[in-house]
């Protein structure tokens, strides 16, 4: 779990993935990640959204070390802020853009899962519906009307708001997209703070869970 | 260095202020684009066009303009 100065989901997100697995803090200076089977980049508002959100925690020493995990096959999830923060350092395609109602946007809304292939997904039916908050204003995804097919084409919009809950504008309804290799998943939508009924929802629950079969079914192959 | 939306690129803060210009009697005020003004001194300028690329304009969703102007 990586904290940059101004990042404020990190605990929430370091609790969601313990209920999976081992997690840990990491610095914005860190620059080993040596024992790392995941990388997590949690919300807030790195650098306090200074120029671009995303923009200045993007060239933080820390990236070059996620990079070259993210080259070399490693899982990756950026929620939020790591959603701006991974398409400003271009390990994922597209960018934010301020809400089309130019509204900080808190609610709970509807994701449909589209993929179940994803690292992060495979714990999650196909089609399931997930009911996980959102807390934005500059929540737009954009890319161009070419590389939008583009992504369709290969399979990256892994999750996508149900139509009628898209909050912020984005095109295509995309709430989830992921690098071409698959590895590198980024979500406007909050799945950390989805994970226990009792908070409304435990539906997020089921990204974290994905992340771990992953890697361990990474580890059971390497083994086997 | 002038950095704006880019052509096509909804500027919701545009809009706003476009809808907001005839409330107070300005009217016929259209194409409203909001950017950012970055202002700085170099000894020499031949990076500046590298220093929007990577850093102070996204070129995915921003344009941007370089005005030099050289000290008296």
């Amino acid at each position: 779990m990586v904290r940059f100065p101004g990042s404020c989901d990190e605990v929430d997100a370091l609790r969601a993935c313990r209920r999976f697995a081992d997690a840990d803090l990491l610095w914005y200076e860190d620059r080993d990640l040596s024992g790392v089977d995941a990388v997590v980049i949690p919300g807030g508002f790195s650098y306090g959204d200074y120029l671009r959100v995303g923009a200045i925690a993007g060239l933080a020493p820390i990236m070059e070390a996620i990079t070259r995990f993210a080259r070399e096959g490693g899982p990756v999830l950026g929620i939020c802020n790591g959603f701006q923060v991974l398409c400003e350092a271009r390990l994922l395609p597209g960018a934010l853009l301020p809400n089309v109602g130019l509204r900080f946007l808190c609610r709970e809304v509807e994701l449909g899962v589209v993929s179940a292939d994803s690292p992060f997904t495979r714990a999650c039916e196909p089609g399931r519906s997930l009911r996980v908050p959102v807390k934005h204003f500059t929540g737009r995804f954009h890319a161009p009307p070419d590389e939008l097919e583009r992504l369709e084409a290969h399979g990256q919009i892994v999750l996508r708001y149900r139509e009628g809950q898209n909050p912020n504008g984005s095109v295509g309804n995309v709430a989830g997209v992921s690098n071409r290799a698959g590895n590198v998943l980024g979500l406007m939508p909050h799945p950390e703070h989805a994970v226990d009924p009792r908070t409304g929802s435990a539906d997020g629950a089921c990204l974290f869970a994905s992340v771990v079969e992953h890697v361990e079914s990474g580890v059971l192959a390497a083994a086997a | 260095m002038l950095i704006r939306p880019k052509e096509g690129i909804l500027d919701a803060q545009g809009q706003t202020v476009e809808r907001a210009l005839p409330a107070l009697g300005f009217e016929g005020v259209s194409g409203v684009r909001i950017g950012r003004l970055v202002e700085l001194e170099v000894e020499d300028g031949a990076r500046l066009e590298e220093m929007c690329e990577t850093l102070l304009a996204n070129p995915l969703i921003e344009e941007y303009e370089i005005e030099e102007i050289t000290a008296p």
